[in-house]
């Protein structure tokens, strides 16, 4: 029973904050533009009983998936969208394993303060952090007149407001979800295993790809996701720092949303990105599932 | 004790539920206040005044439509409130306790009654012409003595904006008013319906899109200001604010605002109460409290904006009431165009239309 108590918790806080929020969108997705409030419908009547549950049903449907299908706006929202989040994961990859690799070769007694130093930004405000992106990246920005004054450009570079930003951005903001997981994984190394490949006449660099990178496979997997997924749906970043072409599916929905104020559509969207969505996610919770049978009960 | 607690819990929350009954939330455009009268507002009555900005009417609308936003003072731009009055987002005034209604003025009460008929739901706060902000020095230099800075050509001509890329030049991120814009200034009614006449707009913008650094509704005052850019789409107030920042920052920045010669548009930000209003009698106070003559004109002097307060006049500064790019001449007046809310079908097309103006997409 007391096993049972506690195998309930996940699911229903899984049922409360996904599948309930979800069936809401979907039935949005599903209804009709109305000027009214809410801007939908039908909405559902319980006071008209049975019927009024029929007709309720009756009103939905598929309209506004097929609407998506009309206009390429969409789907390059959608493509852009996947372009910069997997762009975006490779570099925090790029970034994110030199960083983890050092800190799980430091000595023990700086670990707390590495690890303590990757979660410090997260005691700001999100937005507060983008918005000093601005600040840095801008035509007048730090950066700017950082190299105009080392003379290695002439002219100040256009960063802000255009996908270079965008990509700065992401790779900032989520970098600390990837170096964690892989930080986590070559923390847990042993290092007899690279002595022995040394004794055994492997030079540090081959060692280092046949017997690091594997066994941190799995936070590399976990870090990509955890970077990826996110930034797939991202907003806030390419509306402060993105320019007007910018093209991604969080600015398209935004517009549906508020400038449309078409809550059908906007939730059609959303449910499509989740779709897409889903199959990382998949992809995710079978990995994780996979390294704990090879751990082991 | 758990009855002791139970009694602390009701007490908390009766102090809580007094609390929300004193306290007005007022949501505005930002920076459209003189903040002393905030302050002013909160001494003479007694009430609490939580004030918080927004600086689209997009999202100002959104709030209205799921309901429950909280506030008790909200303040759309009249084709808004057109449509959020259909929606049944608002209540009707108790002109009883807007004794200061008195003062209004029948200039704007006339246009106003086309958004809202017989203004039962809303009274004016400001009102003011979209137009363009010119850092004069710099578009001299770039296209010579007598460039057009009192015509749309300035904007909408691509010779001109090649020239004025290189200082930077900002459009507001509005369909609503860059689409009437761009028609009127190729003669078609600035107020169509028509998605095929509205699809003309497109071959207006999209020769200059090229030389727009950038879109958006707000950022542009500090811009011109610090003379980041030289050219600005924007609302007659907000370019005031910045002509005054830069002669207040003594940066050699000459800013000037016209409201084009082929006509602009002309709106009406409204104050209204939204029907779930927790505090609908102290709305009804801040709204009497704003049409107070000398109230008025204190914030119309803070923000360069009109107002729609006859009495106000007397007490404006000089800079306000005599300057035609606040205040335009009757003459001025009649080449002023207002246009009405799109429906939901048209709107698509719209927003549709300025994705791809933005995005080329």
């Amino acid at each position: 029973m007391r096993r049972f108590a506690l195998i309930a918790v996940p699911y229903l806080w899984l049922l409360v904050l996904f599948l309930v929020p979800f069936i809401i969108v979907l039935k949005i997705s599903l209804s009709d533009i109305a000027l009214a409030i809410p801007p939908y419908t039908p909405t559902l009547d319980l006071s008209a009983g049975w019927e009024g549950l029929r007709a309720f049903f009756a009103a939905l449907d598929l309209e506004n998936f097929w609407f998506l299908t009309t206009d390429d706006l969409y789907w390059k929202a959608y493509l852009s969208s996947l372009q910069i989040a997997a762009l975006s994961t490779l570099l925090a990859l790029l970034v994110g394993y030199p960083i983890a690799y050092g800190m799980a070769q430091a000595p023990d007694e700086w670990r707390p303060t590495l690890m303590m130093l990757v979660i410090l930004p997260f005691w700001t405000s999100f937005l507060i952090r983008v918005y000093s992106w601005m600040g840095i990246l801008s035509k007048e920005g730090f950066l700017n007149q950082f190299l105009l004054w080392t003379g290695l450009v002439s002219e100040p570079l256009e960063i802000l407001n255009t996908n270079t930003a965008v990509y700065i951005g992401i790779v900032y903001t989520y970098l600390p979800f990837m170096i964690l997981p892989i930080y986590a994984a070559l923390e847990k190394l042993d290092s007899a295993l690279l002595e022995a490949a040394e004794d055994l006449g492997c030079s540090r660099i081959t060692a280092f790809w046949l017997i690091t990178v594997p066994l941190s496979k799995s936070g590399i997997i976990a870090g990509c996701f955890l970077v990826f997924i996110p930034a797939l749906g991202e907003f806030v970043i390419p509306a402060l720092l993105g320019g007007s072409d910018t093209l991604m599916i969080g600015k398209v929905l935004w517009e549906e949303f508020f400038s449309n104020r078409d809550w059908p559509v906007a939730s059609a969207v959303a449910v499509i990105l989740l779709m897409i969505l889903i199959v990382p996610i998949i992809l995710f919770q079978r990995n994780e599932q996979k390294q704990r049978e090879a751990e082991g009960p | 004790m758990k009855t002791y607690l139970l009694s602390a819990a009701a007490s908390l929350a009766l102090v809580a539920g007094m609390a929300q009954a004193q306290e007005v939330r007022v949501y505005n455009w930002s920076d459209y206040i003189d903040e002393d009268l905030l302050m002013q507002f909160e001494e003479e009555t007694g009430l609490k005044l939580v004030y918080d900005v927004f600086d689209s009417n997009e999202v100002l609308e959104t709030k209205m439509l799921a309901g429950g936003s909280g506030y008790d003072v909200v303040v759309p731009s009249g084709t808004f409130l057109q449509r959020q009055i259909t929606a049944g987002a608002f209540q009707k005034l108790d002109k009883s306790k807007l004794p200061n209604l008195d003062n209004m003025w029948d200039v704007v009460t006339e246009r106003t009654e086309q958004y809202d008929p017989g203004n039962e739901h809303a009274i004016n706060y400001m009102w003011g012409t979209t137009g363009i902000g010119v850092n004069v020095g710099k578009v001299q230099e770039a296209l010579g003595e007598d460039a057009p800075i009192d015509s749309w050509s300035l904007v909408f001509e691509p010779e001109n904006m090649e020239k004025l890329a290189e200082c930077g030049v900002h459009f507001l991120d509005a369909p609503a008013e860059m689409i009437p814009a761009a028609l009127n200034y190729i003669g078609e009614d600035p107020d169509s319906h028509d998605p095929d006449v509205i699809a003309k707009a497109e071959d207006v913008f999209m020769p200059v899109r090229p030389h727009i650094q950038k879109f958006h509704s707000s950022e542009y005052i500090n811009a011109l200001a610090n003379g980041d850019i030289c050219v600005a789409v924007g609302w007659s107030g907000d370019v005031l604010q910045a002509r005054d920042r830069a002669a207040e920052a003594d940066n050699g920045v000459e800013i000037a605002y016209n409201a084009p010669n082929e006509g602009a548009q002309m709106w009406f930000d409204q104050m209204a109460i939204p029907v779930d209003a927790p505090n609908p009698d102290g709305a009804h106070k801040f709204l009497n409290f704003i049409m107070d003559a000398e109230n008025m004109a204190a914030a119309s002097n803070y923000v360069y904006y009109a107002n729609g307060n006859k009495a106000s006049q007397e007490h404006l500064v000089d800079d306000v009431i005599n300057d035609p790019a606040i205040y335009p001449t009757p003459a001025a007046l009649e080449n002023l165009f207002t246009t009405t809310p799109y429906p939901a079908r048209v709107q698509r097309v719209v927003t549709r239309l300025w994705t791809k103006i933005k995005s080329g997409t």
